[in-house]
């Protein structure tokens, strides 16, 4: 059996027993860079300790938890964090790590290498150090990073170059994955900025819409086969609105530098924290999680009437940060349209109540 | 036939789902599922057992098939699982450190080189 085949099968085994399988773990939140999309404060409110993580780690190991993402923020922020690393490997979590790599040297590349950490992702968000350096905020640090992944490289450590697209570097993208290939590293591409994890959505602004999305959805080098790509939504059939939006809250969970556990690290509803609360209790009891379970797409009240329900993007996390979790996510409706032309019910409905504007305070009020 | 002795491998992550041992190694983001023998067979892959006694102690006594067939299968297994360097393979004791993995006190020790066959 093949390992995408494989990991299909387990992660329905997982969700049929109510198994948690992915865990991402920001251990800090205190970054050297300042990026302008990032979607975090980057103050020490109280992280957990090193003790306090080792314990959770040791709770989701047990909770049957394979897959590991440790993320921030930027970890090497942390003096303790190969401590935590060994700890999670001793443990045999398939480790992620995300960084900027701008702090990896020698030693640290070295240690990566040795404790059997799968795979690093980098985010470069352009190959000119002008343009990088811009969002960032931090000079140097395209060099740094760049040579970071070398280093990485140079050891045999697989690296994922992550490319957020923004207005912008949304010129850049073909350097980025030219660089990336030069470097030996895969590359990603995420044209979605997400809201700030305090509900502002200034930021969301930076990222790309309208026609550069399109632009985006109909190059063969990022999405493969175009006409399958952006082809109209099948009809919509009763399967497709019994199905869970996401893994969000079902086999995923992601866990704060202060113990808050929420369904995912773009869906900040609050469901417990660890530091007072055992893991698997949270993961089996947790009203807001259960709340997030119970969601098939036929309770979405305006998606389920949408032809794009089956295919669509739509990430619960966004629409949470529109304010419903049963509701539209706006971002994802514009992916939908930008890649078929067709309007979500979302845009027409929006449409139909900006030609009526005086009912636009009572539709409000029935979300 | 020498003695073979059998530890699990260092750049792999390993996760015991309803009883059956999931692995991913990190070398070429592989992952694999072991059935319940495999998974025993896993569970006693310490480095100081011999596999003959694994054998005996976790096949043929819970599963009671013949010692001769399932000490073949066994040793193809094995060595499958070290050809994606899922177990390290030895005709010496193999050192580990708590947590299971090689520590290199006993690097003189040669790997049995892997068949190629595929794993069943």
């Amino acid at each position: 059996m093949s390992t995408s085949s494989l990991m299909q099968e387990l992660g329905q085994s997982a969700l049929d027993a109510g198994l948690p399988l992915s865990v991402q773990l920001d251990v800090t939140y205190r970054c050297n860079e300042r990026c302008v999309h990032c979607y975090l404060d980057h103050d020490d409110h109280g992280e957990m300790t090193t003790a306090e993580i080792k314990d959770v780690l040791d709770q989701i190991a047990e909770a049957g938890v394979f897959f590991l993402t440790l993320s921030g923020g930027e970890v090497l922020m942390r003096m303790d964090f190969f401590e935590i690393v060994e700890h999670a490997r001793a443990l045999l979590f398939d480790v992620k790590i995300k960084t900027n790599a701008f702090m990896i040297r020698e030693k640290e590349a070295d240690r990566i290498r040795d404790l059997g950490v799968r795979s690093v992702q980098v985010s470069i968000y352009s190959h000119r150090p002008e343009v990088h350096d811009a969002i960032t905020k931090l000079p140097g640090s395209l060099r740094r990073s760049i040579a970071g992944i070398r280093l990485l490289q140079s050891r045999g450590v697989k690296v994922t170059i992550a490319n957020v697209l923004m207005r912008q570097n949304l010129s850049d993208y073909a350097g980025v994955k030219e660089l990336a290939r030069e470097l030996g590293a895969e590359y990603t591409i995420d044209p979605t900025v997400t809201p700030m994890m305090d509900g502002n959505r200034s930021i969301v602004s930076l990222g790309i819409g309208g026609s550069d999305l399109r632009q985006v959805f109909r190059n063969p080098d990022l999405v493969g086969n175009v006409d399958s790509f952006c082809a109209p939504p099948p009809p919509m059939d009763d399967d497709v609105l019994d199905e869970t939006p996401c893994s969000a809250g079902h086999t995923s969970c992601y866990i704060s530098p202060y113990g808050e556990l929420f369904p995912c690290v773009q869906f900040p509803l609050p469901s417990g924290n660890v530091r007072t609360q055992k893991f698997i209790d949270i993961w089996r009891n947790s009203t807001q999680l259960n709340d997030v379970r119970s969601i098939r797409a036929r309770d979405l009240p305006v998606c389920s009437t949408c032809s794009h329900v089956g295919t669509c993007t739509r990430c619960p996390g966004l629409a949470y940060m529109e304010g419903n979790m049963r509701g539209p996510s706006t971002q994802d409706c514009e992916k939908s349209f930008a890649r078929t032309g067709i309007a979500s019910a979302n845009m027409i409905l929006k449409a139909s109540l900006r030609a009526m504007p005086g009912l636009v305070q009572i539709a409000g009020l029935q979300q | 036939m020498s003695v073979i002795y059998i530890a699990r491998g260092t750049k792999l992550a390993g996760r015991k789902l309803k009883g059956q041992m999931v692995i991913m190694t990190a070398r070429d983001s592989v992952l694999s599922c072991l059935n319940e023998l495999g998974t025993a067979i896993w569970d006693a892959a310490d480095g100081l057992t011999p596999l003959e006694e694994i054998v005996e102690r976790k096949v043929c006594a819970e599963y009671h098939v013949d010692r001769t067939v399932a000490l073949k299968d066994a040793e193809e297994f094995v060595q499958d699982l070290a050809s994606d360097g899922i177990l390290i393979v030895s005709d010496q004791p193999i050192a580990t450190s708590a947590h299971g993995n090689k520590t290199g006190l006993n690097q003189s020790a040669q790997s049995i080189e892997a068949r190629p066959e595929e794993r069943p």
